[in-house]
């Protein structure tokens, strides 16, 4: 044991430096940000809450092609559709879910419609597992609340694609 | 404050009795939201070296974080598990807490606002500091379960081995004030450092001595670097393991109070108490009541408790014990042979 080595484990010297570290670090800027106030930005291809979308005339854009459903690959999305009155088709029954769902996109990616989109929503936490089954009327209030941030982040997209 | 009771008419003895009742609520309730209070300030503290923010949603910068967690606790259910022994599960938060308390009986927060001014002061705060083990032991032994056995058991050897060295610390500091009277420890301290100084730390024969304390304080609370007691990654939360709602909180609030007893002494002992840091009259110093100055220092002790818990990382069982008895206890030692060889030099002469 070297003189050196004595005199420092003495004064106790790395642990007066690790502490001179950790308070230089105690004034700065914080890392974090002041969450439920303050958000981070998120991309416009952020991958959220689904949401069905509409037409600007009110008509719902999904056609019950199923797509959205082969290619789902945890299967949480179950799809009934029949003809309308007016002989076009439209599903029955929408249904996503949420606990099953790995926000993969690809639903998106398959529609040929832009109906079903993931928003950029990812505060829905619920107090129930069944509040997490959604439906169709569910996904279709969620296009409604959201379809202002959805267009515009498919917009801000659309050049990549 | 027997006095102002018998001014309202009552005999010495009712006045007296109700003196002594208002005197301990008037530490004790302050105390409680003093730890409540630490609590939320040792967050704060920890977060921000974290470069995080810490509990800053509830009231005014999450002031009332500590209230919330202890309102939430107070509502949960008390569990009890089945095989523990329900007396003495029960028994052991309410001993850790009461001895938690106990001790503050001593301190003086000012030179006439002390409990119980007696003259063995210092040893009463070691002896009830060292009842604290019993809460720990017999909730590891009450709670039937191994993590907490484990945790039970290292607490009692922890806290045993680093009383020696306090023990031993503390000797010095009698022996230099001439008194284990806390108020006398205190006003031996007036001027210590050149007659500018208070407080013992500026003595360079005693500020190793404050050094070992502060550390054997750490590892007399079981504060992070020495919390092996509550290892998360060994022994899930160490003896806290099987309690729940009250019981829980009366060990976290006997902790904090444990915590800010050893800031306290810290102050007491080597920082002048409830004198100011200086003896000169600069600024009017000595208008500012003591109360207000030992304050100061517990925080000031809370703080650098807070700092070590953010910065060092937790020591291995063996080197905890290392430390203990093969660093501490030697040194603490010829510490004593030095203080009072250096005593006998200065104050009594070689002959005596």
């Amino acid at each position: 044991m070297s003189v050196a080595h004595l005199i420092k484990s003495f004064t106790l010297w790395e642990f007066v430096k690790a502490h001179a570290l950790t308070l230089k670090y105690f004034f700065k800027p914080k890392a974090t940000i002041n969450y439920p106030f303050e958000k981070n930005p998120i991309s416009p291809r952020f991958r959220g809450e689904h949401a069905l979308r509409r037409y600007p005339n009110g008509e719902e854009r999904c056609i019950a092609c199923k797509l959205c459903e082969a290619v789902c690959p945890a299967q949480a999305i179950t799809i009934e559709s029949e003809p309308r009155e007016d002989g076009s088709r439209r599903t029955t029954r929408y249904d996503i879910d949420m606990t099953k769902c790995i926000y993969c996109g690809f639903c998106q990616e398959a529609c040929p419609v832009d109906a079903i989109v993931e928003g950029p929503n990812f505060e829905y936490a619920t107090e129930t597992r069944e509040e997490l089954l959604y439906d169709k009327a569910k996904l279709l209030a969620n296009g409604d609340k959201w379809e202002r941030a959805i267009a515009a982040n498919l917009e801000a997209d659309a050049p990549y694609r | 404050m027997t006095a102002f009771f018998q001014s309202l008419g009552m005999n010495y003895e009712w006045a007296w009795f109700v003196a002594t009742v208002a005197g301990i609520l008037l530490i004790a309730l302050p105390l409680m939201l003093a730890v409540a209070m630490i609590i939320y300030v040792d967050r704060k503290v920890w977060a921000a070296i974290a470069l995080r923010r810490g509990p800053n949603v509830v009231g005014p910068f999450g002031l009332l974080q500590s209230f919330a967690d202890g309102l939430k606790v107070f509502l949960q259910e008390t569990i009890i598990p089945s095989a523990a022994n329900k007396g003495l599960f029960l028994i052991a938060p309410i001993v850790t807490f009461t001895v938690a308390l106990l001790a503050w009986a001593v301190i003086p927060f000012g030179p006439e606002a002390v409990l119980a001014d007696i003259n063995i002061g210092l040893l009463y705060v070691l002896a009830i500091s060292s009842l604290g083990v019993y809460g720990v032991v017999v909730s590891g032994w009450a709670s039937n379960s191994k993590y907490p056995f484990f945790s039970a058991m290292r607490a009692a050897a922890q806290m045993i081995s680093y009383e020696v060295s306090i023990g031993f610390l503390l000797v010095c500091v009698i022996l230099w004030a001439g008194t284990s009277n806390m108020n006398g420890i205190i006003e031996a301290q007036r001027g210590h450092g050149l007659g500018i100084v208070n407080g013992f730390f500026f003595n360079p024969l005693l500020f190793p001595i404050w050094v070992m304390f502060l550390i054997s304080a750490l590892a007399e609370t079981a504060r992070a670097p020495f919390d092996l007691t509550e290892a998360e990654s060994e022994l899930v939360a160490g003896y806290q393991t099987e309690y729940s709602s009250m019981s829980f909180a009366l060990f976290w609030l006997g902790e904090y109070a444990n915590v800010l007893l050893m800031c306290a002494l810290n102050a007491i002992l080597f920082f002048g108490g409830w004198l100011p840091p200086l003896n000169v009259d600069l600024i009017p110093w000595f208008d500012i009541p003591g109360w207000i100055w030992l304050f100061a220092k517990i925080f000031m002790f809370f703080f650098i408790f807070s700092w070590v818990k953010a910065t060092v990382p937790r020591f291995r069982y063996d080197q905890l014990m290392r430390l203990g008895w093969k660093v501490f206890l030697p040194l603490s030692l010829l510490f004593i042979v030095l203080v009072s060889g250096w005593l006998m030099l200065t104050r009594y002469g070689v002959a005596a």
